[in-house]
């Protein structure tokens, strides 16, 4: 059940995106040009999109737990940290230089277009190394807790 | 503003807002698809079948709806090769470690009135503000 939700819920997404114009990077890109043609229409969707999942978030939090599982899985981490900030930032600027994020990206696969694919193979690579290179951090930093440890 | 197209917006805006209500109330996740789609790339891990559903199911989406006549643009990316390869990574890095992307962040996170999810789309806005800018207005011209 959770699996067919999902499918569901995808298709969804997939056609909000596709009605909407935002599976083409130069509409995107019309919208962050605020100093030429300025095209206001992410901001519309945004903010549609902004209220129904408001509306639906406050209904789920009434609920004691999903209707298909058996908790939420909300994020737990508050802090406006380091991580944040850089990775928001890179994140912009790979977004302002095609068009593309990533939901748009995998979507367009659908299309077969021979740049999309590139970006979504360099696009899981980046998500790969990330993951890799938190990986080494973790490693090496419960290497220097157990060296410290050892000093006392 | 010769480009805006409020009514498909709008539409298209409320049927995203309506994936993400009915993803957090059926299974309780978070429509972020950078997390959705990064999580498959894990090895071991468990979850991985209704990401890979959803993931299967945005890209149905086009599919679908080019079978009952709804014409699908061809994506436009006047960019080079280079260009194309940097971003992809720069988006897929810088989304892995912001925690999300203008989905996770952008929609689900600012509908839940989560200040982090509010800075981080504020800072990839105006990131990718400055980029359009600088490669339209400046380096263009």
């Amino acid at each position: 059940m959770l699996v067919i939700a999902a499918l569901i819920c995808g298709f969804i997404f997939g056609l909000g995106l596709l009605i909407s114009g935002m599976v083409q990077p130069t509409k995107v890109l019309g919208f962050l040009d605020i100093f030429g043609a300025w095209d206001p229409s992410l901001a519309v969707v945004m903010l549609a999109a902004l209220v129904v999942s408001g509306l639906g978030f406050g209904l789920a939090k009434r609920r004691e737990r999903p209707i298909l599982a058996r908790q939420s899985f909300l994020p737990t981490k508050i802090a406006i940290d380091r991580p944040l900030v850089i990775g928001s930032a890179l994140f912009g600027i790979g977004w302002g230089l095609v068009g593309l994020c990533p939901g748009p990206a995998l979507e367009n696969l659908a299309t077969l277009s021979p740049r999309v694919i590139a970006f979504v193979i360099t696009m899981t690579g980046g998500m790969a190394l990330h993951d890799f290179w938190q990986k080494h951090q973790l490693k090496i930093r419960y290497a220097r807790t157990l060296a410290t440890a050892g000093d006392g | 503003m010769a480009n805006f197209t409020p009514v498909s917006a709008a539409i298209g805006g409320g049927l995203i807002g309506l994936s993400a209500a009915l993803l957090m109330l059926l299974t309780g996740r978070i429509a972020g698809v950078s997390g959705i789609f990064g999580g498959c790339l894990g090895l071991g891990m468990s979850d991985k079948g209704w990401r890979i559903a959803f993931i299967a199911g945005l890209i149905l989406a086009p599919l679908i709806a080019s079978l009952i006549g709804f014409v699908v643009p061809s994506p436009q990316m006047r960019v080079s090769w280079s260009v194309i390869i940097v971003a992809g990574l720069l988006v897929g890095f810088g989304a892995r470690l912001g925690g999300g992307c203008t989905s996770g962040h952008g929609i689900c996170g600012i509908a839940r009135l989560s200040v982090r999810s509010i800075t981080a789309t504020a800072i990839f806005m105006f990131t990718a503000i400055v980029v359009v800018a600088l490669t339209r207005h400046v380096h263009a011209g």
